[in-house]
């Protein structure tokens, strides 16, 4: 285990920030703390590396008692949301940081440097400065800064969260397969769901200071712990009083299934390939209250626009919804926070 | 047009431009001008006399003495107050920010005669204490140090505080998670940011320790040829009858002064690109 987390505490005055957490993050896989912002999993990166103390817990790195070493002894490499670049320093120097700290001889700095720089595909800005540079490119010079020092550990929080979607995707991709070339164990925070999903060998589920579920992506998704869990990794309604993903519903248009809700399409919706329709379940049938229109009993249903057009829908449209076999449904137990 | 519409008459342009050149002219331009006009009435021959007068050439020692070591004392505590100010919490913060602006607010002499209480070697608080031990402070030059540091107190931390609350600390701390110590990540890090405001604040500085006048009349006890600023000279000189060496001094005085704000001038442009 590389890194090891044990009973971690930590208050900001009255809030409380994080509450007996304990992790075991595995060396050499990429880590997603995924949550909701305000859930404790920056503060949780940040303790880790040493920006933040705990109120309580251990936090071992690599076997070694880290819980109070301050940052310049942990070797980690940390990553920020705004890129931290040193503005003063031109791109060479920011990476050469580490290394001029730690005194190596000016022919292996500058060789490392520039290998860095190959690796993040930034050898052609090496004398520009971070002004002189885009979003994309302070990330990633950011990331070979992190990288010169071979630290144990890398810890990125939100590393694509200032970038635009499509510059982020391209990070996203370019991260993975950075840490394929690399295998420096790595902890990245993000709330994006699609971006943990994507990205990570493991994710940790954060949310009010409390780890809701650890696990790889599959089995997030397909058998998440809560319905928090469930939410929050993708979209989300309610079909006979359980969550269900919006394409994971059949849809019948005559005959009598069994066990299938009836109702009607009360709105219909195409956004690219795929067609989004609510449907007002008939309230006599199912045996609930008749449901106002707009209340959230409503279900939405995601298909593809060639199917939608098979079955030939349309507003007023009657229909009969069941789960798909095979889908991922948890029952409702907790006011569902949208995600 | 937004600027079209924003525009004032020409009439009241006009009058506006003329009450504010009317205004620096009267209160600025033309009583200093009169000071250069006086000193070079007889060609150089008053700045050559006063320049040979002892009790002037003291006083510009003295002045540069006092003002460059009050400089570098604001120097050292005025980055450090202000890292202190930004860079953490802890209770009475509010108070100590207040407190760096009292010098700006309270009268300099009334500075010199609360350092006169504290350090009076016959009757002050500390005064006995430090005259048994053979240190003098009144009447000699840390006293004067003193109440020129107390009165150029806030002018460095008043640069640095708002650049420093700008850079934020995410570089600092991108620096220590890279290894560095608290020292290497101040000079390799924070210095850098903050040099030009540290510029900034030297020359302010510099410039209203050479002017002081009140606080370190009150302590100095103006001493001919002994504690005798440049700004005492000045008004000894006056009240004396030698008109042409008081001149002089004072345009010495400006000249410094002026020198300050052209450096502060070609310095701003710098810092803001």
């Amino acid at each position: 285990m590389s890194i090891e987390i044990k009973d971690i505490n930590k208050k900001f005055g009255d809030f409380v920030a994080l509450e007996d957490v304990s992790l075991n993050i595995p060396t050499g896989q990429l880590t997603a703390l995924l949550g909701p912002s305000g859930g404790g999993k920056s503060t949780l990166l940040r303790i880790i590396a040493g920006l933040e103390s705990t109120d309580e817990g251990t936090v071992h790195i690599e076997g070694v008692e880290a819980t109070h070493l301050p940052p310049q002894k942990r070797n980690v490499g940390f990553v920020f949301q705004h890129y931290a670049a040193f503005k003063h320093m031109s791109v060479a120097k920011n990476v050469a940081f580490g290394l001029e700290i730690r005194k190596r001889s000016k022919a292996e700095t500058k060789k490392r440097v520039e290998e860095l720089l190959e690796l993040v595909h930034l050898s052609q800005f090496s004398h520009r400065l971070p002004s002189q540079l885009s979003g994309g490119q302070r990330q990633r010079m950011a990331l070979a800064r992190a990288l010169a020092v071979e630290p144990t550990v890398l810890l990125l929080d939100e590393p694509f969260g200032a970038l635009d979607a499509k510059v982020r995707k391209e990070l996203r991709e370019w991260l993975r397969r950075l840490h394929d070339e690399v295998h420096v164990t790595t902890v990245f925070v993000t709330h994006d769901q699609e971006e943990a999903l994507e990205v990570s060998d493991e994710i940790v589920v954060i949310n009010e200071g409390r780890i809701e579920q650890i696990g790889s992506p599959d089995q997030l998704y397909d058998a998440p712990a809560n319905d928090f869990v469930m939410s929050f990794l993708g979209p989300v309604t309610k079909l006979q009083n359980k969550l269900i993903r919006p394409h994971d519903i059949d849809v019948f248009t005559s005959g009598e299934v069994a066990g299938a809700v009836p109702g009607e399409v009360v709105r219909l919706l195409r956004v690219g390939f795929e067609v989004r329709l609510t449907v007002r379940p008939s309230g006599a049938d199912t045996g609930h209250e008749l449901a106002a229109p707009g209340d959230a009993d409503e279900v939405t249903v995601i298909l593809t626009r060639s199917h939608a057009r098979e079955l030939r829908l349309d507003v007023g449209s009657r229909v009969w919804l069941a789960p798909n076999r095979g889908a991922t449904m948890v029952p409702v137990i907790r006011v569902v926070s949208s995600a | 047009m937004a600027s079209a519409r924003l525009r004032e008459p020409a009439g009241v342009r006009w009058t506006l431009r003329v009450i504010t050149i009317a205004y620096v002219f009267l209160l600025v331009v033309w009583p200093v001008s009169l000071v250069v006009k006086y000193t070079f009435e007889d060609g150089l021959t008053a700045l050559s006399t006063s320049l040979s007068d002892p009790a002037v050439t003291t006083a510009l020692r003295l002045t540069a003495l006092v003002a460059v070591t009050s400089v570098i004392l604001n120097l050292v505590f005025g980055v450090g107050i202000s890292l202190l100010l930004v860079r953490y919490e802890f209770p009475g913060k509010r108070i100590l920010s207040a407190l760096i602006d009292l010098p700006l607010s309270v009268s300099p002499v009334v500075v010199g005669l609360a350092l006169l209480l504290v350090f009076n070697p016959r009757t002050g608080l500390f005064g006995p204490g430090l005259s048994a031990a053979g240190i003098e402070v009144i009447f000699a030059s840390p006293g004067m140090i003193m109440a020129t540091v107390f009165v150029a107190l806030p002018l460095v931390i008043r640069e640095v505080v708002p650049v420093l609350e700008e850079i934020g600390d995410e570089q600092e701390q991108a620096s220590r998670s890279l290894g560095a110590n608290a020292v290497q990540t101040f000079r390799r890090i924070t210095l850098p940011s903050i040099k030009w405001a540290v510029v900034y604040g030297v020359v302010l500085s510099l410039a209203r320790s050479l002017g002081e006048y009140g606080a370190v009349k009150v302590v100095s006890g103006n001493i001919v040829e002994q504690t005798q600023t440049a700004t005492l000279v000045v008004e000894s000189k006056y009240q004396g009858f030698e008109q042409s060496t008081a001149y002089a001094t004072a345009f010495l005085l400006a000249a410094a002064s002026v020198i300050c704000i052209i450096v502060v001038s070609i310095l701003r442009p710098k810092e803001s690109s």
